[in-house]
């Protein structure tokens, strides 16, 4: 630029400046992102659930003495032609052990639909106290046309959760998620193409 | 002396005439007026969008538009206001003064000062012609919520690109007032002898740069989710549409106070005139407005209390806000005490500022009841919110532009305006402005929300009140506008000083201030 290049070294420095300040402000306006994600993980605010493995939960005790309703919801976005609802509406679980609960998904429409679970659970403050050792929210899930599948979590209510929550609700939104999985299908079928190419013979 | 030489200098150069004269300009001055005049246009388009709002609420079911060209006005009026007539209004007023405020010869960056002008008409040419794409303008609010902004049309790209211009004009010019004051004062102007104006300016500009990248950023995300399979607010590829608000209030509230700052500046010039007194209490103005613009950085999440954030948060958020409370009180008071046993005289000017200083403050009382976290889950989302930021930016921000426009337009134009025609400006556009937000406060608290075109029948009365007050609050700003067009073509001639002693380096240049003025600088004693 010649309009700066003309410009009285003291201006010329602030000019800089203020320049990269804009610029490390529009950084830090993406470096939110990363750090929202940290902030929630480590808080386990936003609702969102922790893992643990089976062998953690065989080590904690049982609150015998504790019962928490714990209650199931579960809806397929807009754009996923699927039926989504939990096998029971709610049931009573006693803090450290370890329980099992069922969706059914059935793809109304015709042809193959990937999706993928996103976990939530209310109130914020039993989010942190709710894990899962296994979870059908943990992958993508392909149905086929028509195709109906039962599908699982197991979790556990930490017997650390506060005494002032006495019903937790685990909410399952599902999303289509083809845009975000089609990378992955579209090199694995550029493999396909390479290997007819180094084996032109065996397709005729 | 100074004007000797400016008008030596005019001889010498050609300057070009007609239209390139002012594509071509980098004269402060010519910016000034460019600028206000885009604010003043903008301010009538979105003006207009407002009345098609109100002519749709003036009786409940569904009569003038469709709901989704209700949507589409609700959005376009305050993108247009925000960004279009506030903005660039006071940026107007910034390259008029600054300069003829800190005795300067112009702005530091005269020609990045043209180029941050003329970015703006294509910017709104782009916002404004997406109401014509299929599917219309947007329609999601002009806080451009995930997930609602990502299904939009074509549209919703038209207006990020639209903000990213007006982003890169306004840190453009943001960088040039800062250049400016830092660097062109007279001898003697040390930074505790800048007028109020040049204060609240300094420190809008550092807000501007502050957090327009941020908007910059967070517009980008959403593009980049629109159409390259990002997922920062889509949940299903593991992004978080909550996080859109809490990115974009970061940059919102204080863009609030980028709204409001220059406002403050202005009637803190005003007042001292017409109360024949300095300003009372000139150092803990400026700490105030420094105050108030740290604290407006931890508050963003006011805007945000039903989104489910835990107690802790909550409480952070509510106390923080009432915070900012503070150095504003501190300000009200100052103002307050300039006019206590001033001798003071009521000229359109200070008939604004006064009227800025009691109406803002409504404003700001209502914002305190929205602070407090419980009240604000009834609150959020109802006209009362609506009521509330009307109070602080018509009868704030606009208001106190209209009264600087009067306090300055004899030293732009060399005439006085006409002082009848002025007041009787001020009292239909005040009582108007009432009749049309007062009643709103009453709809908020009663439950209607915002941004619905059809209401229940119990919100009737005062929605029709309402709807009258805009119109009538419409039609009194052609009164405003024939009032300029008056003093710019003619009028009895003033003074240099124009008004009664007052305090600033301004009125030491003749009237209309000269093309060039302060080529050499004046010496602050
Ligand atoms: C004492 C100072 C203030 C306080 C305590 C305050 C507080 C608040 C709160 C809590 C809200 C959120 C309400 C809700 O959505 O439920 C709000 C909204 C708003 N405030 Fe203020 N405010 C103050 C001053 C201002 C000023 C000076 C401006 C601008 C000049 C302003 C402009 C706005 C706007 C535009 C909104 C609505 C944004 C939207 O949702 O579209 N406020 N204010
Ligand atoms: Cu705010």
């Amino acid at each position: 630029m010649t309009a700066a290049t003309q410009q009285p070294p003291a201006n010329r420095r602030l000019i800089f400046r203020l320049v990269l300040a804009v610029f490390a402000m529009f950084g830090f306006g993406f470096a939110l992102v990363p750090l929202y994600d940290v902030f929630c993980d480590i808080t386990g605010l936003n609702g969102k659930t922790g893992v643990t493995d089976s062998r953690t939960v065989e080590a904690t005790p049982i609150d015998k003495d504790r019962w928490v309703t714990v209650e199931f919801t579960g809806n397929a976005a807009s754009g996923l032609p699927w039926e989504f609802r939990p096998t029971v509406a709610k049931m009573e679980v006693q803090p450290g052990a370890l329980t099992r609960a069922t969706y059914i998904a059935r793809n109304t429409s015709n042809r193959t639909v990937v999706g993928r679970a996103i976990p939530s659970v209310t109130p914020g403050e039993a989010a942190a106290h709710f894990k899962k050792t296994e979870c059908f929210c943990f992958t993508e899930q392909y149905l086929d046309a028509g195709e109906t599948k039962e599908m699982t979590v197991q979790f556990v209510v930490e017997p650390d959760i506060p005494r002032s929550v006495n019903t937790i609700t685990l909410s399952y939104a599902f999303f289509n998620t083809e845009k975000f999985v089609k990378q992955k299908k579209i090199t694995a079928k550029q493999q396909d193409t390479k290997l007819e190419k180094t084996h032109p013979g065996k397709k005729s | 002396m100074a004007t000797a030489d400016a008008a030596h200098h005019d001889e010498h150069h050609a300057h070009p005439t007609g239209i390139l004269r002012w594509i071509t300009t980098t004269n402060h001055k010519d910016i000034g007026t460019l600028y206000l005049l885009f604010s003043l246009t903008m301010f009538m388009v979105g003006g207009l969008m407002a009345l098609v709002i109100r002519a749709e609420l003036f009786q409940p079911g569904l009569q003038v538009v469709d709901p989704h060209f209700f949507n589409q006005m609700t959005t376009m009026h305050a993108l247009v206001m925000i960004f279009g007539a506030v903005m660039p209004g006071f940026v107007g007023f910034a390259n008029w003064m600054l300069p003829m405020m800190i005795g300067a010869p112009d702005m530091a960056l005269p020609r990045l000062n043209n180029w941050s002008f003329w970015i703006l008409p294509f910017a709104f040419t782009m916002l404004l012609s997406s109401l014509l794409t299929a599917g219309g303008g947007p329609a999601s609010g002009w806080t451009l919520y995930a997930p609602l902004s990502i299904q939009g049309g074509m549209s919703v790209d038209m207006t990020i690109f639209a903000i990213h211009m007006m982003g890169v004009s306004s840190i453009l010019g943001a960088i040039n007032v800062i250049v400016t004051i830092f660097n062109m004062r007279a001898p003697g102007m040390t930074l505790l002898k800048m007028p109020l104006f040049v204060w609240t300016w300094l420190i809008t500009a550092f807000l501007l740069i502050a957090v327009m990248p941020v908007l910059a950023g967070v517009v980008t995300m959403l593009l980049t989710d629109r159409h390259f399979d990002t997922a920062f607010f889509n949940p299903a590829g593991g992004g978080d549409p909550v996080m859109f608000q809490h990115i974009f209030w970061f940059f919102g509230h204080p863009e609030v106070y980028i709204l409001i700052l220059p406002a403050f500046g202005i009637i803190s010039e005003i007042i001292p005139t017409f109360s024949r007194k300095p300003l009372f209490g000139y150092t803990t103005m400026v700490l105030a407005t420094a105050g108030i613009a740290f604290l407006s950085f931890i508050v963003w999440a006011h805007h945000m209390f039903t989104v489910g954030m835990p107690l802790a948060g909550e409480l952070f958020f509510m106390y923080s806000t009432m915070l900012i409370a503070v150095p504003t009180g501190v300000k009200v008071f100052n103002w307050v005490s300039t006019m206590w046993r001033g001798s003071l005289t009521f000229e359109t000017p200070m008939l604004f500022a006064i009227a800025v200083v009691f109406l803002f403050t409504i404003g700001g009382f209502s914002g305190l009841m929205l602070a407090i976290t419980p009240a604000d889950f009834q609150y959020h989302d109802t006209y009362f919110v609506v009521a509330h930021f009307h109070y602080v930016l018509f009868s704030g921000s606009i208001m106190a532009m209209m009264g600087g426009a009067y306090y300055w337009l004899p030293k732009w134009t060399g005439h006085m305006y006409d002082e009848k025609l002025g007041k009787t400006h001020f009292w239909l556009n005040t009582i108007f402005f009432n009749i049309t937000f007062f009643p709103q406060h009453f709809l908020g608290l009663a439950g209607m929300p915002r941004r619905i075109p059809d209401y229940a029948l119990q919100f009737t009365e005062f929605n029709v009140i309402s709807s009258i007050g805009a119109f009538g609050l419409g039609l009194s700003q052609l009164l405003f506008v024939y009032v300029v067009i008056k003093c710019v073509r003619g009028g009895e001639k003033a003074s240099d000083e124009v008004w009664e002693q007052p305090r600033g380096l301004e009125w030491t240049v003749p009237s209309p201030a000269p093309y060039h003025t302060f080529e050499t600088p004046p010496r602050v004693a």
